[in-house]
């Protein structure tokens, strides 16, 4: 049975999940998207060199201001006579980095909480009821009352900019977490009474890598598909943030402050809110193809089929 | 197979009065109210090389009494001596260390393996948990086990849902031959396998215990599969070992009125025999754990049930070498227990003629 001159070195697992990931044409398709559009925000800007924030002055201005498509304004101009396609890669860069790092954060603070909870009884009670106190909480009252309290010292600490942009994936974070932490102790507490676990034990294997080896993998579904909802939520909250006031300076463009911005000329401009609009929806809908191919190329029971 | 004798060899295995209670809260304030006695107070000795049976239906403990045993439920009393280290009391850290000397083979080969790890992967975390090989290192002694078991090395990159059961139990059991384990404990093994599959998963097992000087606890509901692969079988009632003996004698003269019950439950291969042979029927259903009778266990369902039963609980005695039978019928006067044990002998050596043959 044991034939020593046919069998396979073990291969790197990768190079099946990357297999399997490339059967999946939607995956495929969104991950081109969504590659194109971070060329587009990180190095479109070094090719169209246009100053997003620069508003003409005089005459200029009135000339320049709400104009249509054009080859000199692609996506047109605003009511400031701002070139809106470099506003939109201007906004796309913070827009796409506050709601990637926003939901890596959550993700992670929520995996961990889910985890801890699930697998250890005694912090169960006490991690549990700290999810539902978040999850009673108003989220924007709690975000705005943070902004108060911490805009004027992490600007102080880190330049407008970064100061924002920390506390904005904070909050975001730190107001999203609870879902993907109840998913992930439900997950948790049902994975660790499987026989693989208890053979771990058998074995002699310490919880923190029992955890790490045969409760992570296990859970990654969940986890993957709150991954890709988080993204969009995120976009959307800084989006109302910066709407209320209470996020990055208003000059300072991201795609949820363009919607918000086009809307008061949604009559006269409707693609002023659109365009930016169409793009988060793109962003989101690439990401969730991806997140689905790579949830089914990281499941070796799909894989090969 | 030669049953050995017991006081000639040195126990490997020496379980003391282990008990394993799981509490049961109810009420309002989750109280504790009272607690299922899974395993409620078994002694016994495993010797080196040997394979002792434990037997009995559903729900009285086999498995819990397994797992107990290696620790892997906290017993609620009673000690494990393996290889002269009393396990029962070690720090986790000191338990973990002691841990490559004794290894598991579960019940269901399918959820014993964890669907995201590669067979080589599966077979090779013992390694990585209590060894510090090289990768090659490893992989060598991943090919090594795999060819043990009798799986193609091309395998140790597929992952365990491409497999069948019976390959499945292989990987398990390479995964607990990985360590050079002494004692295994076989969580009934063969119970989701094809018939034709569990000859050969228990073939391996025996091979591999004769190739590695193994001693096995093999639990287990089959009793002709038990009798095959045993030295020693204990049989199990309501978390009670009732009745201990070499295979041979338990299955020619059982003592206890529940192992005549059990053994008389074991389907006759040949249809001639088939007809006469008297089947012991119990009546009624096993009793709670969480509240079992006052006397003697088995009081509620046993044919020869005596007004002592329902009052005292029957303390072990040991008739013959290696023989333990807890029974008052036994107990309360040698004459009883004899002529019970003999209709029963007589009943037995008439099927076992047609199980030989």
């Amino acid at each position: 049975m044991t034939d020593a001159v046919t069998f396979r070195a073990p291969r790197n697992q990768w190079w099946d999940v990357w297999d399997q990931f490339k059967t999946h044409r939607g995956a495929l398709i969104g991950m081109v998207v969504f590659v194109l559009i971070v060329l587009f925000c990180f190095v479109g800007p070094l090719i169209w060199r246009v100053d997003p924030t620069a508003i003409p002055s005089g005459r200029e201005l009135l000339r320049l201001r709400n104009q249509g498509f054009s080859l000199a304004h692609p996506f047109g101009t605003d009511n400031l006579g701002r070139d809106m396609f470099a506003r939109m890669m201007k906004g796309g860069q913070v827009s796409l980095a506050v709601g990637i790092v926003g939901m890596i954060l959550s993700i992670l603070l929520g995996t961990l909480i889910g985890v801890v909870a699930g697998y250890f009884r005694r912090a169960d009670g006490v991690l549990m009821r700290l999810t539902d106190l978040f999850l009673a909480l108003p989220l924007l009252p709690i975000l705005l009352v943070m902004s108060m309290l911490f805009r004027e010292r992490l600007s102080a600490l880190f330049g407008v900019e970064v100061g924002m942009f920390l506390m904005i994936v904070t909050a975001i974070a730190l107001t999203s977490w609870m879902r993907t932490a109840r998913v992930v102790r439900g997950d948790v507490l049902a994975l660790k009474e499987r026989e693989y676990v208890l053979a771990a034990r058998s074995i002699g294997t310490p919880p923190r890598r029992l955890i790490v080896r045969h409760i992570l993998p296990n859970v990654l579904s969940p986890v993957m598909v709150s991954a890709t909802l988080m993204i969009a939520t995120a976009i959307i909250t800084e989006s109302a943030l910066s709407f209320l006031g209470m996020g990055f300076p208003p000059d300072f463009p991201t795609w949820g402050r363009l919607v918000a911005d086009g809307v008061d000329y949604l009559q006269d401009y409707p693609s002023r809110s659109m365009v930016p609009g169409i793009l988060i929806s793109l962003t989101v809908l690439s990401v969730n193809y991806i997140g689905d191919g790579l949830r089914d190329a990281l499941d070796p029971r799909i894989r090969g089929r | 197979m030669t049953a050995p004798h017991p006081t000639a060899q040195r126990p490997l295995v020496q379980v003391r009065d282990l008990k394993l209670h799981f509490p049961i809260y109810g009420g309002f304030f989750r109280r504790r109210i009272g607690e299922v006695k899974a395993v409620d107070g078994i002694s016994f000795d495993i010797y080196e090389g040997e394979t002792l049976g434990i037997v009995g239906e559903s729900g009285c403990g086999k498995s819990t009494a397994g797992r107990a045993v290696l620790r892997l439920y906290e017993a609620t009393e009673g000690s494990v001596t393996i290889d002269g280290v009393d396990i029962s009391t070690l720090s986790q850290e000191a338990l973990r260390k002691t841990r490559p000397m004794m290894q598991m083979v579960f019940q269901d080969p399918q959820a014993s393996l964890n669907p995201r790890m590669t067979v080589a992967g599966i077979i090779g975390e013992p390694l990585d948990e209590h060894t510090r090989l090289s990768g090659a290192e490893k992989l060598a002694r991943i090919y090594e086990l795999m060819d043990a078991v009798g799986l193609n090395r091309d395998f140790a990159n597929r992952y365990p849902h491409a497999f069948s059961g019976g390959q499945r139990q292989r990987i398990g059991i390479a995964r607990a031959l990985a360590l050079n384990p002494r004692f295994i404990v076989c969580d009934e093994p063969i119970a989701a396998l094809d018939v034709s599959i569990q000859a050969q998963v228990v073939n391996l097992l025996e091979e591999l215990q004769e190739k590695f000087g193994l001693t096995y606890m093999f639990i287990s509901h089959d009793l002709s599969m038990v009798r095959h692969i045993a030295d020693r079988v204990a049989v199990m009632y309501l978390g009670k070992i009732v009745e201990v003996a070499p295979v041979s004698r338990l299955y020619d003269a059982p003592l206890h009125p529940y192992t005549e019950a059990l053994l008389s439950a074991v389907p006759e291969p040949d249809p001639s025999l088939e007809g006469t042979k008297q089947r012991i029927v119990l009546k009624g259903d096993v009793p709670s754990p969480a509240n079992p009778p006052k006397g003697c266990n088995f009081c509620t369902r046993c044919p020869k049930v005596m007004d002592l039963c329902r009052t005292v609980k029957p303390s072990t005695v040991e008739v013959a070498p290696g023989h333990s039978v807890a029974c008052h019928l036994i107990n309360q006067n040698g004459i009883a227990g004899r002529t019970g044990g003999h209709e029963a002998e007589h009943n037995q050596t008439h099927n076992q003629q047609g199980e030989v043959a």
